[in-house]
């Protein structure tokens, strides 16, 4: 029975931190949804974002006036690089676009680092990083309290962006602009907005995803790489759906912290570094489309 | 005539072109150049990442693939040949660099197996496999690195014929006649009937399976020379500039490099690859001459490295927008220019 309890106590730890993988691939499929671009800057937007926010708070701003400030300054970057960098690419091919963005994410790491600083920062939200007491005196299992934290924040933004696009009408045009940008705007949809809009929200979904991955190992460059692992969470849900974003975060948070624990040993260890990406591969070869992503009809 | 059929093609001018290139490479710059500094730190590293970036150019300049994974091979190549001058005695150098390049090579055959079904972010993704996969085994399988503790190896010596080549000069040497060797054949390649059938499945992959190129064949056919290159590359940077092994120096951020170079020199060009490594290589030293001269140190390191990293995406984007083609077609607009006043 322990054994058992073990098991659930490591899959639910990875769906857990699959929940902070699932909050970037959020912007990333915001973006896409909008202008299929595929936004590779997300990461960077991730470090950026929350090295801001901490920025701000070594300045002596409280908690909440930071986090609206860099609000306002991702709303910022959003507006720029809609200007200078996808209005001038518009009607590429969307490799064009893809490497345009790593230019850009290079920008926002170097800008980052040369206005914050490189070293590691710590950040305190005030949630610990361990087990709550309550929830090991009634199920036995040991479940971080930053890891539920993010789970609810996760499952928060999810309900709101779902609601955004479905009932206001900025979400009705994001739709119509994300269904065929020409049609939209000529019947005066204004697509300079829209875009905005999914900028800043892509905005907010990365400074909350740097926050809870800030929180955890520190305010630093690797967020960068770890934002890469949200690559393979978008190759199993698919690109243009925000559930399908969650349920591959959970599907590559949980497998990964299975295959660790139970296969990882035989192998010396550390497989957590690619068995997403090789997950990823045997899910392209039997659905490329992703669970919850449109089916890719290409003609001659 | 068959012997001359290989320069049939090209014009006269090319060939004197390529005459007067050799002539600078093996005579002009090991004559005048002395000092090791710009052999060690310029010359070697500038043609061991162009022949990565020749790799990194015909899987994505060429066949349109979109992989990021250069630096996997590159690792791949570099203990390959470590481990085969270690443990096949007396294998000449040379023979030990190609069978380095085909260990990687069929490491690219591996890994440009998704090509077949996805294409760009999706097969990017894919490609990022390779090069956490190929770093993580170094790593953690101790007979790679011949069990040694210390985690850093180092490589030996290059020795061809019974000769050691230790000096930087001399080790310039062999590179160049292997980059020589290795450029002349991309080219013919590129020009030739396996070249074309990279571009029509670049363009479109459907259209040309259509018209008979077998895309199983040409994809992986490009995966695996890519990664060839890439492999020996590898071999040569770390034998060569690095003198030690560490998984560690092939890490994603190369393949960033690589890629870079590839996409400010100029996608689908040859000479783009050695233009765009000679610009991400010299920039750096550029611009920390400038910090330290221009500004004795009073900016800190951390910040001009910043910097360069914000010059080569702006650099990026202005390119994607204003000259998609890089560096080279800025270079050939130059030489049209200069032609026809």
């Amino acid at each position: 029975m322990t054994e058992f309890l073990f098991f659930i106590e490591v899959v639910v730890a990875g769906l857990l931190a699959g929940t902070m993988y699932s909050l970037v691939a959020l912007g990333f499929v915001l973006i896409y949804k909008a202008s299929s671009t595929f936004n590779f800057a997300q990461g960077a937007m991730v470090f950026f974002a929350v090295l801001a926010f901490v920025g701000f708070m070594e300045l002596g701003l409280p908690f909440f006036v930071a986090f609206i400030v860099t609000i306002l300054l991702m709303g910022l970057v959003g507006y720029c690089t809609e200007r200078m960098v996808l209005k001038p690419l518009m009607n590429q091919s969307e490799d064009t676009l893809l490497m345009a963005t790593i230019g850009l994410g290079f920008v926002l790491e170097g800008l980052a680092q040369a206005a914050w600083g490189v070293e590691v920062r710590r950040l305190d939200l005030g949630i610990g990083d361990f087990p709550i007491q309550w929830i090991i005196d009634t199920f036995g299992l040991f479940v971080s309290a930053l890891d539920l934290t993010a789970g609810l924040v996760a499952a928060f933004l999810i309900i709101g962006l779902s609601l955004l696009f479905k009932y206001t009408k900025m979400g009705l045009g994001l739709r119509a602009v994300a269904d065929d940008p020409g049609a939209a705007s000529s019947i005066g949809i204004p697509l300079n907005n829209i875009m905005l809009l999914v900028w800043t929200a892509a905005g907010v979904v990365a400074l909350v995803a740097g926050m809870m991955w800030g929180a955890r190992a520190g305010v630093q460059f690797a967020l960068v790489d770890l934002a890469l692992k949200a690559l393979p969470v978008l190759i199993i849900g698919g690109f243009s759906s925000i559930p399908g974003a969650i349920i591959g975060g959970l599907i590559i948070g949980a497998s990964e912290k299975v295959l660790e624990v139970y296969i990882g040993p035989y192998f010396g260890g550390a497989i957590e570094g690619w068995a997403p990406y090789v997950l990823a591969i045997f899910f392209l070869l039997y659905r490329p489309e992703g669970l919850f992503g449109e089916k890719i009809i290409r003609r001659v | 005539m068959k012997n001359n059929k290989i320069f049939m093609e090209y014009n006269k001018s090319d060939i004197i072109n390529f005459l007067l290139l050799m002539l600078i490479a093996f005579v002009l710059i090991p004559v005048t150049v002395k000092s090791g500094y710009w052999y060690s730190s310029i010359l070697i590293p500038w043609l061991c990442l162009a022949l990565a970036s020749i790799g990194q150019q015909i899987v994505m300049g060429y066949a349109g693939q979109l992989a990021l994974g250069a630096a996997g091979f590159m690792a791949a190549g570099a203990f390959a040949c470590y481990n085969l001058i270690l443990r096949v005695p007396d294998i000449p150098f040379f023979v030990a660099l190609v069978l380095s390049g085909l260990i990687a090579a069929a490491f690219g055959i591996l890994f440009g197996l998704p090509s077949l079904r996805v294409r760009g972010i999706y097969l990017m993704v894919a490609t990022l496999a390779s090069q956490f996969f190929i770093v993580w085994m170094i790593d953690k399988f101790g007979w790679f690195k011949n069990y040694d503790s210390s985690g850093i190896i180092t490589a030996q010596d290059i020795v061809i014929m019974g000769k050691s080549f230790t000096s930087p000069m001399e080790m310039y040497l062999v590179i160049v006649f292997v980059v020589t060797i290795l450029t002349l054949l991309a080219v013919n390649m590129a020009r030739g009937s396996t070249g074309r059938n990279w571009m029509a499945v670049r363009d479109m992959d459907i259209a040309a399976e259509s018209m008979g190129i077998s895309l199983l064949r040409t994809k992986l056919q490009a995966f695996a020379i890519s990664a060839f290159y890439c492999g020996v590359a590898g071999a040569l940077f770390a034998f060569t500039y690095l003198k030690s092994l560490e998984p560690v120096a092939f890490d994603i951020k190369l393949s960033f490099k690589i890629l870079f170079m590839v996409i400010l020199g100029g996608l689908g060009t040859i000479n783009g690859a050695f233009i765009g490594a000679a610009f991400i290589l010299l920039f750096p030293v550029l611009l920390n001459s400038v910090g330290n001269n221009v500004f004795h140190g009073a900016i800190d390191a951390t910040i001009i490295s910043s910097i360069e990293q914000v010059v080569f995406g702006v650099l990026i984007i202005v390119f994607m927008i204003y000259e998609p083609l890089g560096m080279a077609k800025l270079w050939e607009n130059l030489k049209f220019k200069v032609k026809n006043k």
